[in-house]
């Protein structure tokens, strides 16, 4: 089970980057569990200056603004 | 607007066509530009209105002003989304950490303009710039000059009201923004800052840093066609409103009427103005339409600029978002400072011309 978090205080664009880590998750048959991250301590002790960010197993892939489609399934099925 | 960690994808297209379609792009754009007065007359020639009638006015005036406004922001946002792809946040805090008050007040406001962020990211930020050991007022400046000098802001002033007229905007804005934040460093009201931010502050526990990869030429392109998709989304519909009512004030208004109300001779107009300012939500592609038909009336030029730009960097929202790192004493410090300078530049304009 792969673990991701979308840190970002729950602007629309937030919410959009859930999303497209779901989809990518089913277009790719991968179970992954999403975790929305919205408190701004949280958020900056990950070190994300920009949002949304966006964590895979822990690990910081992606912050600031809409991720790519296929650099997101890259992260996922890496 | 991104910075991706991992993994570049490879780009869609060759970049010969890339750099083919922005070259030709760039053309058309230039032909349409001016072609667009002679076609507003042309067009409005057409209708059964008589040309310079109350509503032949208002109608050159919005047919002329929406296709202008809707072209120079393609042009400029995807300019400056090609060149913000070259400062992501987290560069911009190598650039300001350990930089001294002062200078670093200068360069965190000319960092404002171009660093890339959205206002929901701005308590990530502020607390990434500040964990990152860069002074209290040093990213002040940042915080007031990224939303005050916009480029949507200057982009509507200059198609509408003129490159003075934004070119004063951009100084002035830069100006406030510099001396605001070096002002409350000079305070040292970090103390003032929410307990759990401070905690951060004294380096108990500094967010990770992440390197960023460099991107190709072919995906700042892409950011910057990312970033006209963006902001066209958000202010769309209030430049096609903000016309509308700039062409109704512009055809319909009397001229002394504005005169009276937001001339340079009624003192008060400056403070009221910038009252007025701090609980309206709205943004620079709704505003500055109305501002243009204003100063077309003979409202105060100080006036006017000081209204836009409480507006746009006293905003109550913005607060809101604030009060999760700043306590209320400052922020109201924080409005205080801003408010005053904006007062100032108001009073000092109506003074000058």
């Amino acid at each position: 089970m792969t673990s991701v978090k979308v840190y970002g205080p729950g602007c629309k664009r937030c919410e959009t980057t859930v999303d497209m880590v779901r989809d990518a998750a089913a277009k790719l048959g991968l179970e992954v569990e999403v975790e929305k991250v919205t408190d701004p301590k949280s958020i900056a002790m990950a070190g994300v200056m920009s949002t949304p960010g966006i964590a895979v197993d822990g690990k910081l892939v992606h912050a600031g603004g809409l991720p790519d489609k296929a650099k997101l399934e890259g992260w996922l099925s890496a | 607007m991104s910075t991706d960690f991992t993994h570049p994808s490879p780009p869609l297209r060759p970049d010969w066509l890339w750099h083919l379609g922005v070259a030709g792009f760039v053309a058309l754009w230039w032909m349409l530009y001016h072609q667009l007065a002679p076609l507003a007359e042309w067009i409005t020639g057409l209708l059964p209105v008589a040309r310079h009638s109350h509503t032949g006015e208002a109608i050159a005036f919005f047919l002329y002003d929406v296709p202008k406004v809707m072209m120079l922001l393609t042009l400029i946002v995807f300019v400056m989304g090609v060149v913000r792809s070259f400062f992501s946040p987290e560069k911009t805090r190598a650039l300001l950490s350990g930089k001294r008050e002062g200078v670093g007040n200068i360069f965190s406001a000319g960092l404002g303009i171009l660093t890339p962020f959205c206002s929901c990211s701005a308590v990530p930020l502020f607390i990434g710039f500040v964990s990152a050991g860069v002074p209290l007022g040093v990213t002040f400046s940042f915080l007031i000059a990224a939303p005050m000098v916009n480029e949507v802001a200057l982009v509507l002033l200059f198609g509408l009201v003129g490159w003075q007229v934004a070119a004063t905007y951009l100084a002035f804005g830069l100006g406030i923004a510099i001396v605001a934040g070096f002002v409350i460093g000079k305070l040292h009201l970090e103390g003032w800052l929410q307990d759990w931010v401070r905690d951060i502050h004294s380096g108990a526990s500094a967010p990770t840093q992440i390197e960023g990869e460099t991107m190709t030429m072919i995906e700042r392109y892409r950011a910057g066609t990312q970033a006209v998709r963006e902001i066209f989304g958000k202010v769309w519909v209030w430049i096609l409103l903000g016309i509308a009512m700039g062409a109704l004030i512009h055809g319909y208004v009397p001229e002394d009427f504005m005169v009276k109300i937001m001339g340079a001779e009624a003192w008060w107009s400056v403070p009221a103005a910038v009252l007025m300012g701090i609980p309206m939500y709205t943004n620079a592609a709704g505003v500055i339409p109305i501002v243009e038909a204003l100063l077309g009336k003979g409202a105060a030029l100080g006036t006017v600029l000081a209204f836009m730009m409480s507006v746009i960097a006293l905003s109550l929202p913005e607060m809101i978002i604030l009060k999760q790192v700043l306590t209320y004493r400052l922020i109201a410090v924080f409005i205080g400072i801003v408010g005053s300078g904006i007062l100032a530049v108001g009073v000092l304009f109506n003074l000058i011309f």
